[in-house]
């Protein structure tokens, strides 16, 4: 049988699994710069898992949710704004930062409130019981259910169609690779936010309860954190910063929004945080850029169909090997 | 609000008084109950009762059959979460891989050019699943329960995207003609049909049956034990000597054959398969079927099954928002009764309730697991 099985797949046309090196070789700068833009998005919503993690010891499976609430609000937006799908508007730069800006912050404070919701409704109760977190998994994933069926009762199984307003124009040449404004603006804004992120982590007073409570829950709310504050804050940081993912995605990908966009996202963004180390926030965004770099080499060597699997088999990977990632756990161990 | 508290309380104590009155009985009254109840079972979908019955929406005996198939897959499902605490959220790419090797060694469009008989393809079917099962399971066991849903959600998604696009297993088009069980009645029609629902449900029923007798047993062992050891505190077993990660192995094959075969039943009574019905959102509503019941009864997974299925079936009108439903009905359940429905049963004297009545001098009490102060994440530094 299995003798039969290998002459089929010779003779199939395509067969199982082809290697196609001499188109990465080719593609391999502007895989990169593609991977990385696109790489950024992840390390955004990987944040969000991995301040979760830090404080709370849990996977939020429904993040992911998190993240298309802010497309969607993102969407709406540019839609209440007069835009619709179709050829891109000529329109002044003025014009241009300011309605991005506006749907930016519209997407995050969507996502920063569906995350406190979210905590406040499916967590909290649990929290108070000391639930194994066998039933937080559980209530996550109703949770993330919940959400992802509202659009798809609402806004249909069809993606919604891309609405632009920034023409994607190359603006120089890294080894023959284009990179274009897009990626330049999504690349800047992501590592931006994330210096935001590490800095309120790491430098403010809050952000000190957030570190606090993930190194010692018991005695942070001894020395006097409030942890109940802090969680419905991390889970803010986290939504905020998932909200401002998801414009970034938008800006992206081909086609616009879809009910269950967030899941392959929401996995691929865990896989880069765990890719990191899970609890570190410098981790998210060095796991969140390698994976999008990741993720186009594979897609290159052996073909578009394989593309998601790549996160797949990388997550067995390192979970197999190093489970604390790349950079270690590290939210909550003292830093001066 | 007292009203709600009131219905809690009642389903608690109905339960409760259920099993008492159950364990009370000898196990001759035991068998009085159950095989009228059995033969109830198996006569459901010739009976087509009036309340009952799903039509004009759907054939009857062929909801019966999904219940029941789901019931199978949530039997299967229920031995990795209920019995040993690990939470498979890919479950369904067992299920896929029971249906795909059906589909492989029985249809014509199989590239292997090979039309085995369905007796011989269902513990091949097994077999591949369970062997997959200790492919998934040897590397990832050794991870923490959250970790271990991930890279299983993982698993169910890579056995989906395989499906898609490895050439071979023919991605969107699939496989006609998939072989079902052999037989035919006297006039040489066979039995087993695409349209008829009531052969295949009592297949499957029957099946259940012996899955059942089969788990019992197992759970009554060594091995049951061990799993039990392992869902309260696997730190605590590991100490006390339990080989954790082979018997976490153990119940990850378990399942995964359970779950080959009810997909290789699957392929066999819808006779195509195709990569549409693996997706991950097929893996929640298993979970959800053994959730809603009471991970680790028996009893109450089988409840859980039938409404996750039949639900749907019988009334159209929310067939629609099944999803939505039931992403709430797990919400709601696990923040007011985290141990389900009818909830897991902790045997401290696994010998059974002889022991139990001699040692503590009356029948068992069926005790539903409540939240331990301990088990939280407080404990954990």
């Amino acid at each position: 049988m299995v003798h039969q099985l290998a002459t089929a797949v010779a003779q199939g046309d395509g067969g199982w699994i082809d290697f196609n090196v001499p188109l990465l070789v080719d593609r391999f700068w502007s895989n990169t710069v593609d991977g990385l833009a696109y790489g950024s998005v992840y390390a955004l919503v990987a944040l969000g898992y991995t301040l979760v993690y830090g404080v709370l010891r849990l996977i939020n499976f429904a993040h992911s949710e998190v993240f298309v609430v802010g497309a969607f609000a993102a969407y709406f937006t540019l839609e209440g704004l007069g835009f619709r799908p179709g050829p891109t508007p000529q329109l002044s730069t003025l014009s241009i930062v300011a309605n991005l800006l506006l749907a930016g912050a519209v997407a995050m404070i969507a996502s920063g409130l569906v995350a406190v919701v979210l905590e406040r409704v499916a967590y909290r109760p649990l929290r108070r019981r000391n639930a194994p977190s066998l039933v937080f998994l559980i209530t996550a994933i109703g949770a993330s259910f919940v959400v992802q069926q509202l659009f798809f009762v609402t806004r249909g199984a069809n993606p919604e169609r891309a609405i632009r307003i920034l023409r994607p124009r190359p603006l120089f040449e890294v080894f023959g690779a284009k990179v274009t404004n897009i990626q330049i603006i999504v690349l800047v804004a992501a590592v931006a936010l994330w210096v935001v992120a590490d800095g309120f982590v790491n430098r403010t007073r809050l952000g000190r309860g957030i570190r606090a409570v993930a190194q010692d829950p018991t005695t942070a709310t001894l020395m006097g954190v409030n942890r109940e504050r802090v969680i419905m804050l991390t889970f803010l940081v986290g939504g905020v910063l998932a909200g401002a993912a998801a414009l970034f995605y938008l800006m992206q990908i081909p086609q616009g929004v879809v009910y269950n966009g967030g899941f392959l996202l929401g996995i691929k963004a865990f896989t880069a945080a765990v890719l990191g180390g899970v609890g570190n926030l410098r981790g998210a965004l060095l796991g969140g850029l390698l994976l999008g770099v990741a993720e186009n080499y594979g897609q290159s060597l052996l073909g578009g169909a394989w593309r998601d699997v790549v996160a797949f088999a990388l997550l067995i990977t390192i979970l197999m090997f190093r489970p604390t990632g790349i950079l270690g756990e590290s939210l909550g161990r003292a830093r001066v | 609000m007292n009203a709600h508290i009131a219905s809690r309380a009642g389903v608690r104590i109905l339960a409760r008084r259920v099993g008492e009155w159950w364990h009370g009985l000898s196990r001759f009254q035991q068998w009085g109950v159950l095989v009228p109840l059995v033969v109830l079972i198996y006569l459901l979908p010739v009976l087509n009762p009036p309340l009952l019955t799903t039509e004009p929406g759907t054939d009857f005996p062929i909801a019966m059959f999904n219940a029941a198939r789901m019931a199978l897959i949530a039997i299967g499902l229920n031995v990795v979460v209920g019995q040993a605490g690990l939470l498979d959220l890919g479950y369904v790419g067992f299920f896929a891989i029971g249906a795909y090797v059906a589909a492989l060694l029985t249809s014509p469009d199989s590239a292997l050019g090979v039309r085995y008989p369905w007796l011989v393809v269902v513990p091949v079917a097994m077999a591949v699943t369970m062997l997959s099962g200790v492919v998934l399971g040897a590397p990832t066991l050794r991870l923490r329960g959250d970790y271990l849903a991930i890279v299983t959600l993982g698993f169910g998604e890579i056995v989906r995207l395989l499906a898609d696009n490895v050439e071979p297993l023919r991605g969107n088009r699939g496989f006609q003609q998939v072989a079902g069980p052999p037989g035919t009645h006297a006039d040489g029609s066979p039995i087993f049909t695409q349209t008829g629902g009531t052969p295949w449900y009592w297949l499957v029923v029957t099946v259940i049956i012996l899955v059942l007798v089969l788990v019992g047993n197992l759970e009554r062992s060594r091995v049951g034990r061990a799993w039990v050891a392992i869902r309260e505190d696997e730190d605590a077993a590991e100490i006390m000597g339990v080989p954790t990660v082979r018997f976490k192995i153990l119940a990850f094959v378990m399942g995964a054959g359970v779950g080959g075969l009810s997909g290789a039943l699957y392929a066999g009574q819808i006779g195509f398969v195709n990569n549409q019905k693996f997706d991950v959102v097929t893996s929640v509503l298993f979970l959800a079927a053994v959730v809603l019941g009471g991970a680790g009864n028996k009893v109450g997974v089988l409840l859980g099954a039938f409404v996750i299925s039949y639900v749907p079936d019988r009334f159209q009108a929310v067939a629609e928002y099944k999803f939505l439903i039931f992403g709430l009905a797990l919400i709601v359940l696990m923040v007011f009764r985290p141990q389900g429905l009818l909830g897991a049963r902790q045997r401290l004297l696994a010998r059974g309730r002889d022991a139990y009545r001699r040692l503590v001098g009356r029948p068992e009490q069926v005790v539903t697991k409540g939240p331990t102060p301990d088990s939280g994440r407080g404990v954990r530094t």
